[in-house]
């Protein structure tokens, strides 16, 4: 066996090289601090974007989109299709789950100011992905085509459409047409299993490439340390197994909870029927759901709605270029104004997040 | 002039005629493909007037959601026996509000926006009232139409 795994690898290295590949990942080193766990969060979110990529690839074959036969499709895969059940689970559980890792990746990479220079477009390509995730998240949350589903995405496509200027043809682009029907099914279904997919896989590989070429970010206070002071372990293997045994870990999580708590169907949507009480959107959408609710109808001259939207944009800009105006960070000096920022925007997502729920 | 700068004339005007050509390429293909995009308006069915039930069909203090071309309209009968209709369609994110016979009032579960049996939003986020309807009752049929 061992011989055989030997010539074919000869035979690859002959022609592809793979000496250089491997000197490559020799040189690979992860820093070790107090804060290394941080590290497999990035990690973590790529095996539930696997996970969401194949578990969705398997809905496919049995998904039919559209008002008169999405649900009924997912009724099938609930009831008679083999594991059904299990599958549709995992899919909403991993979606779940990425956001959350993703998240936690994002701020911690936030707090060690890991964005700053030189590593400002592995930190844009990484919010691209996270805004994408949302965007899988909205858009994979109207297939089912139930009564949640239906009215959370007619509240989520009219939020666009009051922005200033331009929403309202979003709103149409997104919806197809003036109101959510099976035209707006139709095109997120598209988003979600073709567009979304193939622009997130390319920022992916950008993300990654980025990593490889730059290494690992070391944290502030290595750059005061001597070389040798510096605790570090290989990427290859160490860091690698331990990125794998926490995928099962994690895959582990991932069965227990689609078992004990998989995921629910509802009503199918009517689009003459009133909406539900207790309606909410998903839990990361929580948090701006809830502060739209308590801004008053009109502040001065301006529809508290919009003024909300506004500030939510304006804020998740400022978020998105943070390595720019953060120039402190970039010269390697502590940036307390930054940390406090984090700290504020935790808080508020955590708190308005329980109020949302409890509401 | 000089070869050297006809050359450098030559050079430019191709820099010019290239860069202007990829420009208008990329026009060609996005302005199709934006076009593609943006859904076909279609004609709605004007509607001026529907048939919502009979009498017998609305229970006294509660309301009921028709269909008003391809829009919804809650037709509700009051506890004093008088037939209002008003737009469905909640002024704040477009949800589809209903009779909450409790209160009295027209409630849209999404954000919690109330609005009192003349359309007025009475608390929560909806900035304007609900669009309302003429009733016409003919016999035991009760008609919806479209105030002038």
């Amino acid at each position: 066996m061992k011989k055989i795994v030997k010539s074919f690898y000869d035979y690859l290295d002959e022609r592809l090289h793979l000496e250089d590949l491997v000197h490559f990942m020799g040189k690979k080193y992860v820093p070790v601090h107090a804060h290394s766990i941080w590290y497999y969060f990035g990690g973590v979110s790529l095996f539930f974007f696997i996970v969401q990529v194949t578990t969705g690839i398997l809905l496919l074959f049995y998904y039919k989109a559209g008002p008169d036969l999405a649900f009924e499709s997912i009724q099938y895969i609930m009831s008679k299709v083999q594991f059904g059940w299990l599958i549709r689970s995992i899919h909403g559980w991993a979606a779940n789950l990425f956001i959350l890792s993703a998240v936690i990746h994002m701020f911690s990479v936030y707090f060690e100011k890991a964005y700053r220079k030189p590593r400002e477009l592995t930190w844009i390509s990484g919010m691209l992905m996270l805004f994408l995730g949302m965007g899988f998240g909205f858009s994979g949350y109207l297939l089912p085509w139930n009564e949640l589903s239906f009215f959370a995405t007619k509240v989520g496509s009219d939020i666009a459409g009051a922005v200033p200027i331009v929403g309202e043809s979003m709103k149409i682009l997104m919806r197809g047409g003036p109101d959510v029907t099976g035209a707006t099914l139709s095109r997120l279904f598209g988003f979600h299993v073709a567009l979304f997919p193939g622009i997130f896989t390319v920022v992916l590989g950008i993300h990654l490439l980025l990593i490889q070429r730059q290494g690992i970010s070391e944290p502030m206070h290595f750059e005061h340390l001597e070389q040798k002071e510096k605790k570090t372990m290989p990427f290859f293997p160490n860091f690698l197994l331990r990125d794998l045994l926490l995928w099962l870990v994690m895959l582990n999580l991932l069965a227990i909870l689609a078992v004990f708590f998989p995921a629910e169907l509802g009503h199918k949507a009517d689009a003459f029927g009133s909406a539900p009480a207790g309606i909410k959107p998903e839990w990361y959408f929580l948090f701006m759901f809830q502060s739209l609710k308590y801004l008053p109808a009109h502040i001065i001259f301006i529809e508290g709605e919009v003024l909300g939207i506004l500030l939510f944009g304006a804020a998740f800009a400022l978020w998105l270029i943070v390595p720019f105006w953060d120039r402190k960070s970039a010269r390697g000096e502590k940036n307390r104004l930054i940390t406090y920022l984090g700290i504020f925007a935790i808080m508020f997502i955590i708190v308005l997040t329980i109020l949302g729920w409890v509401a | 002039m000089s070869d050297l700068d006809s050359n450098q004339n030559r050079r430019s005007f191709l820099k010019y005629l290239l860069s202007t050509s990829i420009v208008g390429f990329l026009a060609s293909v996005l302005y199709p493909v934006i076009s593609y995009l943006n859904p076909p308006k279609q004609n709605e069915v004007e509607v001026s007037s529907v048939l919502a039930g009979k009498i017998s069909d609305f229970e006294k203090d509660s309301g009921k959601i028709i269909r008003f071309g391809n829009k919804p309209v809650i037709v509700i009968r009051t506890e004093k026996d008088e037939f209002k209709a008003l737009s469905a369609v909640c002024t704040h994110l477009d949800c589809t509000v209903q009779y909450k016979k409790e209160l009295g009032l027209i409630w849209c579960a999404c954000h919690n926006g109330k609005y009192d049996l003349t359309g007025k939003n009475v608390s929560g986020p909806p900035p304007r009232p609900l669009e309302v309807y003429k009733i016409n009752k003919q016999g035991e049929n009760i008609f919806v139409s479209k105030k002038a």
